[in-house]
């Protein structure tokens, strides 16, 4: 099993790889107010998780571990949230995000079409990302512009009343 | 500084006679909004007032939703003399010339769109409109960047009354009095959820904001959050008081980018303003408000995974008792409220009790947000009181189902809820009669279905997402969902045998009988009211092995017939080039490669193509 | 008191009863699967999972689940209509849906506590049929095999490691039907800070966790032609009676003496001889520590999850305990020298074997300090189970047996070293020699009862030849956790320290028989090693003979070049494992 640290098969530690992006996590988790208590620390565990996300894209083991430390938690404890909540990945993502809407008003009005077109196109599954680390395909539920459904976002882009037909122009749109 | 009423007060007249603008123009902004284009149409707004000098008469205001997303981006054109206006939807960049040659009047030929909402608390008369704004009453009119906006609009006004002239007994008896029962899903009753948390031993208590929002297909909670973020703060100051809380967090899901920013702004603006703090309006009680994160996880709508949400675990919920009135965040008595319950609280205090009870139903008092989706014309939000009639909601407000096609269902309360058919579009809803029925109010979710509409398909996509969602603790949701979800999935794809609806109905019966959280308890909803009132459909999947909607694609096949003309059109647009054909000859389609897209169906214009 | 009815019979109980307490208390057992109780530590762990455990109460909704419910003021309670047996039954039929069903090639099997269910709740055949979880076996370490295909998410082992041991090696992951319970990333356990204390193994319920099975290599060395001996560890002869239907509490050491020569060992040995050695080194060293009156306190060294505990957790602690190996590997060191010499054997020709009432021996023996030259001082760790089931094998009734006695010369014991099986022994043990030592008399009263009983931190003040002693005894990771951080903060000080990983010591270690959850049984346990102590003729270590003539003919003195060399060891820090090296 791999540790996620090694995207492209060579292994190496984010946290020692990246000091820059290390020591912006590490003034952010500075800030909070750590004490020794592990109780009322695990209360900064998901924001800072979102920071180191945000920072480096995803969450290997190494900065897994670096946040563990941290907030003086155990690593399998950061583990156990972050494979529960499925905003965190410890896995690369794609450059270009493709989430399809796959909420309640989507789905009535064609959203599994849109979907079965993006895996059909990028020949991906649900929530992988391709090789070339390009795309990552994954399915998220409403994200609250029901009016325009069935939506995909593209990073933070919304395209809205999405067909399968429009599928091909929003792959090629991402260059 | 607001430090006291007066101060308030004074502020609120300077407030009023600042408003010089002759004309305001109303630009939603919310995520459904900005998403179908409005920044663009906001800033040519910007650039032909500039343009035509009119900074100074004509007020931009930018809101939240209006909640008519079918219509968005939307302009609205208002006079603040006669509070009326003229709003515009589906409105182009290259239309916003036209609109401001044509302040006063409606521009011919643009598309307008009806208010279908009265504010009780301004006019007394309905005047035979449907929607009765409290939740709302401010999304859509003000901008909820501006604190200035709120406190024009009666905001704060509840605070100040409560923390200058009752006592938290008083306050928690005038909620349980109002009958307010939570929007968020389990109509429990507000004033009894206080009671319970203010009769625990003074201490370390906390007021919670629900914010989580994860029913897909309801988007009423981020509306308000969007458009009105200061009446929730204003009500979790109202709640903290009244439980003898110090602290608030509202919990609110990483999904929504824009909430999120709209209530930072309004936490520094109440708190620079004093009205969050230290010693607020003199009164010596202090409040302070944090926001919290969700990262995906339906489950921690529930509150005690909430709670441990917060807390940075994983979002499983525990078995109450204790319930978290008693011992909830960080072991300390916590309330746990919904957004939209929040929002109703200051115009509650403000009003009182007894007004609220006018609207709505004797058992579900006030007003209900729909956030209505799927097959209607008209999709967006909607509050109507409670009591009003499922047909009034779908047909009239909705506008009715979309390109004429026939209503075959409506869900209501999402994953958690149950289907109604035609026969029960009289019914007027509240949160007992929807229960009667086998379905649930929810947070609010409506999607209409019809006639193209699969019920064993839904079923299974409810079931696919309540899997999706589930945490995983307890054996009846994480087995028994799952073997519900296989069954329904052999169903569809032609497999199952004939004992398999009882097989289904029985072990959905356990699963809500047996599940440790509400998640669970109601995840089979969807199948057993499928089952109870489309049962003929499912015997025609397991019997027949035919989809009658068309849409179980194992279960369907497409061929040509013999009114094909050989356009060739069905060829060029299937996907996997599976139709061969000589021009002006009949086509086939090569069934072992076909995979079932019905794009061909749609494309042919001759019908030539059956799905049988 | 709270007054309800369960199936129509009245019931008095405390307010903070449960149901299930409640039903209990009439005769009525309830099943149950996650929770997982051992009162005799306070400790209870109270998910409500399951479910299996759930009954109907009048006036609610849904069933409740017995072992969560608080009894309330005239409840009516019934466990046994249609709707409760037919929603547990549904409950069994998905775990077992879920389930690999090869009990009769499980390590559980006979003891375990899904199929005993089974068993009782008449389920004749699996109804609800579909895909079923698979996770790859985990064989990487010396002493646990985790199967997760089993595991039924009860906790208990999460639980175990987490709130009592507070290692923190297990937690739930992912959710949904895909949700698991295990180490980060589900790594590998010997990648992860595991100390292999088996505490989370005695929790499991089921077969998802279970140890590392040596049987086979103990019948593979028995018929190697090889000079195969074995020692047994102080806490298997109060536990493996119970194996053999003898009562909890029962001393079945000449029994356990028999039996292993019938297993056709050369020699018989016990680990107590080498107990006794430990207490001459360590308390050799820590009245050399208490007379300088530096590097205090002195912390005993013989759990080697406790150890490795420290290495991970606390290495700027790492000089306080002392440096003397474990009666293990004291023993495996001394066989491997002194006694093959003795026998005119190549050490490479001598096999040793353990049995212990540990898994985390199973992974000391496998250190590598403890293979000098590549030769392991012990060669395979069972634990008393798996003696258990050879003799079960083996056809050997040990309840029927007549009692033999240890061979010599490293077979005789005493008192002060049986007791190393129970939290507080091995002080005591040290504060029987140190105080004849120290006041160059003999000791009189030998019971320190002060360091005795269940409690996970014990604290004493011992008077030893006019010296204020004071010493704490931890049982439980937990426990040693919390003292660690006060003495490393200096909010307490000490002279000694025994700390045992085990929650009650050896006694309750990962290796025992399983109790599921009937706490009485492990104070029939340490009630038995009490009375094994007062029936032994010599109850101080340095009094044991054969021990005397050890440095007479071998060692020298206690703490002397040799003895530094064969009886110490080393610690390192060993931070996380986990961590990720550079290519
Ligand atoms: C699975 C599940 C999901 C829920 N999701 C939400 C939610 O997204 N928002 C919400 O306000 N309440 C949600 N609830 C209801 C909450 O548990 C809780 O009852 C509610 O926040 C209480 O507020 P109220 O009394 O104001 O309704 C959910 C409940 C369950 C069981
Ligand atoms: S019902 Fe589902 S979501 Fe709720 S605790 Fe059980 S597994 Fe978790
Ligand atoms: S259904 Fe789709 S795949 Fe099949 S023939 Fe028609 S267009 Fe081609
Ligand atoms: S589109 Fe219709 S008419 Fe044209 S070739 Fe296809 S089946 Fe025939
Ligand atoms: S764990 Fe228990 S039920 Fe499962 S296979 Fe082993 S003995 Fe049988
Ligand atoms: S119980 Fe039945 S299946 Fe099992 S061994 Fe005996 S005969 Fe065979
Ligand atoms: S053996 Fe001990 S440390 Fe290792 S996982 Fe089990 S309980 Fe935790
Ligand atoms: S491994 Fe065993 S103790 Fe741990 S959760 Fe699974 S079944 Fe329970
Ligand atoms: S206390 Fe005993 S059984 Fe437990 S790990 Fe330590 S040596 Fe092994
Ligand atoms: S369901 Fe797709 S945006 Fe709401
Ligand atoms: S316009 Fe605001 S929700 Fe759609
Ligand atoms: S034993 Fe009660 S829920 Fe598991």
């Amino acid at each position: 099993m791999s540790c996620g640290d090694c995207p492209d098969g060579r292994k190496f530690d984010l946290i020692k790889e990246f000091p820059e992006k290390t020591k912006q996590l590490n003034d952010f988790i500075d800030a909070l107010d750590i004490g020794p208590d592990r109780n009322r620390n695990r209360g900064f565990l998901i924001e800072s998780l979102h920071e180191a996300q945000h920072i480096f894209g995803y969450l290997p083991r190494s900065v897994q571990q670096f946040v563990a430390d941290k907030l003086h938690l155990y690593l399998s404890e950061v583990y156990g949230v972050i494979s529960f909540y499925s905003y965190f990945t410890d896995r690369p993502v794609g450059k270009y995000k493709i989430s399809v809407c796959t909420g309640t008003a989507c789905f009535v009005r064609g959203a599994n079409a849109v979907l079965e077109e993006f895996k059909r196109l990028l020949v991906l599954e649900n929530g992988e990302t391709t090789p070339d680390r390009k795309f990552s395909l994954a399915s998220l539920r409403c994200v609250g512009a029901c009016s325009l459904a069935p939506v995909v976002m593209v990073n933070d882009q919304v395209y809205g009343k999405v067909t399968a037909k429009m599928v091909a122009d929003i792959i090629n749109e991402c260059k | 500084m607001i430090d006291s009423v007066e101060t308030l007060n004074k502020r609120v007249e300077a407030l009023r006679r600042e408003s010089l603008a002759a004309t305001r123009i109303l630009v939603s902004m919310g995520t459904c909004g900005i998403a179908a284009g409005a920044a663009p149409v906001l800033a040519e707004l910007r650039r032909l007032l500039a343009e035509r000098g009119l900074e100074n008469t004509v007020e931009i205001v930018e809101t939240g939703c209006i909640g008519q997303c079918y219509a968005e981006p939307s302009v609205e054109i208002l006079n603040p003399e006669s509070n009326s206006g003229i709003t515009y939807g589906k409105v182009k960049v290259s239309e916003v010339s036209m609109i401001i040659d044509h302040l006063a009047d409606v521009v011919p030929g643009l598309e307008t769109v009806n208010k279908t909402w009265y504010y009780p608390e301004d006019e007394a008369n309905a005047d035979n409109r449907l929607q009765a704004r409290i939740v709302l009453r401010n999304s859509g009119r003000i901008d909820p960047e501006k604190l200035e906006d709120y406190l024009k609009n009666r905001g704060y006004q509840a605070l100040a009354k409560v923390l200058t002239g009752m006592s938290p007994a008083e306050v928690v008896k005038e909620i349980t009095e109002s009958g307010l029962r939570g929007r968020g899903g389990g109509g429990f009753p507000t004033g009894m959820k206080w009671s319970f948390a203010a009769a625990q031993p003074a201490g370390r208590k906390y007021i919670v904001c629900n914010a989580d929002e994860g029913d897909p297909g309801a988007f009423m909670d981020r509306a308000v959050l969007e458009g009105d973020p200061h009446s929730v703060l204003e009500a979790m100051i109202i709640g903290g008081y009244a439980i003898g809380a110090d602290t608030g967090i509202v919990y609110i899901r990483a999904e929504y980018p824009l909430a999120v920013k709209r209530l930072k702004i309004a936490i520094r603006q109440a708190e620079e303003n004093g009205l969050l703090g230290k010693n607020i309006f003199g009164s010596g009680f202090n409040f302070k408000i944090e926001l919290k994160y969700g990262a995906g996880a339906f489950v921690c709508g529930e509150e005690t995974a909430l709670i441990h949400s917060i807390e940075g675990k994983r979002g499983e919920p525990t078995f109450k008792p204790p319930f978290p009135a008693v011992s909830g965040l960080w072991g300390c008595p916590t309330v746990v409220n919904n957004v939209e319950t929040y929002a109703n609280v200051p115009a509650v205090i403000r009003r009182g009790a007894a007004w609220f009870r006018t609207i709505g139903t004797e058992k579900s008092p006030g007003t209900k947000v729909f956030a209505l989706a799927g097959k209607v014309e008209n999709v967006g939000l909607v509050e109507v009181p409670m009591g009003t009639a499922l047909r009034d909601i779908i047909f009239n407000l909705g506008g009715g189902i979309r390109d004429g096609k026939q209503f075959k269902a409506v869900q209501t309360g999402g994953p958690s809820g149950g289907c109604l058919k035609a026969d029960r579009l009289d019914t007027r809803i509240d949160y007992d009669t929807l229960t009667a029925l086998g379905s649930m109010m929810g947070s609010g979710g409506m999607i209409v279905m019809d006639e193209d509409d699969c019920m064993v398909n839904i079923a299974k996509f409810f079931l696919e997402f309540t899997l999706d969602e589930s945490c995983g603790k307890c054996t009846p949701c994480r087995i028994g969902n799952t073997r519900l979800h296989e069954m329904l999935d052999r169903i569809c794809t032609g497999r199952a045998t004939g004992d398999t609806i009882n097989k289904l109905r029985n072990l959905a019966y356990a699963v809500k009988d047996t599940s440790l959280c509400g998640l669970g308890q109601t995840s089979p909803n969807p199948v057993l009211s499928t089952l109870a009132n489309f049962e003929e459909e499912y015997e025609a999947h397991i019997r027949d092995k035919k989809c009658p909607a068309g849409v179980c694609t194992k279960l369907i096949t497409y061929l040509i017939n013999d009114n094909c003309v050989g356009c060739t059109l069905c060829a060029r647009n299937c996907p996997v080039s599976c139709i061969s054909g000589e021009r002006k000859q009949k086509h086939v389609i090569d069934q072992d490669r076909c995979i079932k897209c019905g794009v061909c169906y749609q494309a042919c214009k001759f019908h030539a193509i059956d799905r049988i | 008191m709270i007054n309800l009815t369960i199936n129509n019979m009245p019931v008095k109980v405390r307010k903070d009863s449960t149901i299930l307490a409640a039903a209990r208390k009439i005769g009525i057992k309830i099943p149950t699967l996650c929770h997982f109780e051992l009162d005799c530590f306070s400790f209870e762990h109270r998910i409500g999972s399951c479910r299996i455990c759930v009954v109907e109460v009048e006036g609610r909704r849904n069933l409740a689940p017995a072992c969560c419910t608080p009894v309330a003021e005239g409840m009516v309670v019934k466990t046994n209509t249609l709707r409760a047996i037919n929603a547990r039954r549904t409950i069994l039929d998905l775990i077992l849906s879920d389930h690999p069903k090869d009990c009769l090639t499980c390590e559980k099997n006979g003891d375990c506590e899904l199929q005993h269910l089974a068993g009782e709740m008449d389920l004749h055949h699996v109804l609800y049929e579909g895909k079923m979880s698979e996770y790859q076996l985990d064989l990487s370490c010396d002493a646990i095999v985790r199967d997760l295909d089993k595991c039924i998410m009860c906790r208990r082992c999460q639980s175990a490691c987490n709130d009592v041991q507070t290692v923190g090696v297990l937690s739930g992951i992912g959710r949904g039907f895909r949700a698991v319970v295990g180490p980060a990333d589900l790594m590998p356990l010997n990648e992860s800070t595991c100390v292999f204390c088996g505490q989370c193994v005695i929790a499991c319920p089921v077969g998802a966790l279970t140890e590392q099975n040596c049987r086979y290599k103990v019948w593979r060395a028995l018929n190697s032609g090889k000079h195969i001996i074995v020692q047994t560890a102080p806490a298997v002869r109060v536990a493996i009676g119970e194996a053999f239907g003898m009562r909890p509490g029962t001393v079945a050491t000449g029994q356990l003496v028999a039996g292993l020569k019938l297993l056709g060992f050369d020699k018989v040995f016990d680990t107590d001889f080498a107990a006794d050695l430990t207490i001459m080194e360590e308390t050799t060293e820590f009245i050399e520590r208490l007379t300088k009156n530096e590097n205090l306190p002195i912390l005993t060294s013989c759990c080697p999850g406790w150890v490795k505990f420290l290495e991970h957790q606390f290495p700027e602690l790492l000089y306080m305990p002392s440096t003397a190996k474990s009666p293990q590997q004291m023993f495996g060191a001394i066989a491997k020298s002194y006694y093959a010499e003795k026998m005119g054997l190549k050490p490479e020709d001598v096999i040793v074997v353990s049995v212990m009432p540990c898994l985390s021996k199973k992974y000391e023996a496998s250190r590598e300090e403890f293979s000098p030259n590549g030769i392991r001082d012990v060669d395979i760790v069972i634990s008393t189970r798996e003696l258990a089931n050879m003799f079960q094998e083996a056809g050997i009734q040990l309840n029927k047996l007549e009692p033999r006695e240890y061979d010599h010369p490293l077979g005789e014991s005493t008192g002060a070293a049986v007791i190393f099986g129970v939290t507080g022994g091995v002080i005591e043990a040290a504060l029987r020699t140190a105080a004849d030592w120290l006041s160059e008399k003999e000791l009189k009263d030998v019971n320190f009862t002060a360091v005795r009983g269940s409690a996970g931190l014990k604290e004493a003040t011992v008077k030893v030849a006019g010296i204020d002693v004071k010493v704490a005894v931890c049982s439980g990771l937990g426990n040693a956790r919390r003292v660690l951080e006060k003495i490393r903060n200096g909010e307490a000080r000490y002279h000694a320290i025994e700390i045992m990983a085990c929650p009650g010591g050896c006694l309750n270690g990962g290796g025992q028989p399983y109790i599921h959850g009937d706490s009485s049984v492990l104070e029939k346990r340490a009630a038995a090693i009490y009375k094994a102590d007062v029936d032994l003729p010599i109850r101080k270590s340095h009094e044991n003979p054969y021990i005397k003539k050890l440095y007479a003919e071998f060692l020298g003195e206690p703490g002397s070049h040799l003895a530094h060399r064969l009886l110490h060891t080393s610690y390192k820090a060993r931070g996380h494992l986990c961590e990720v090296k550079n290519d």
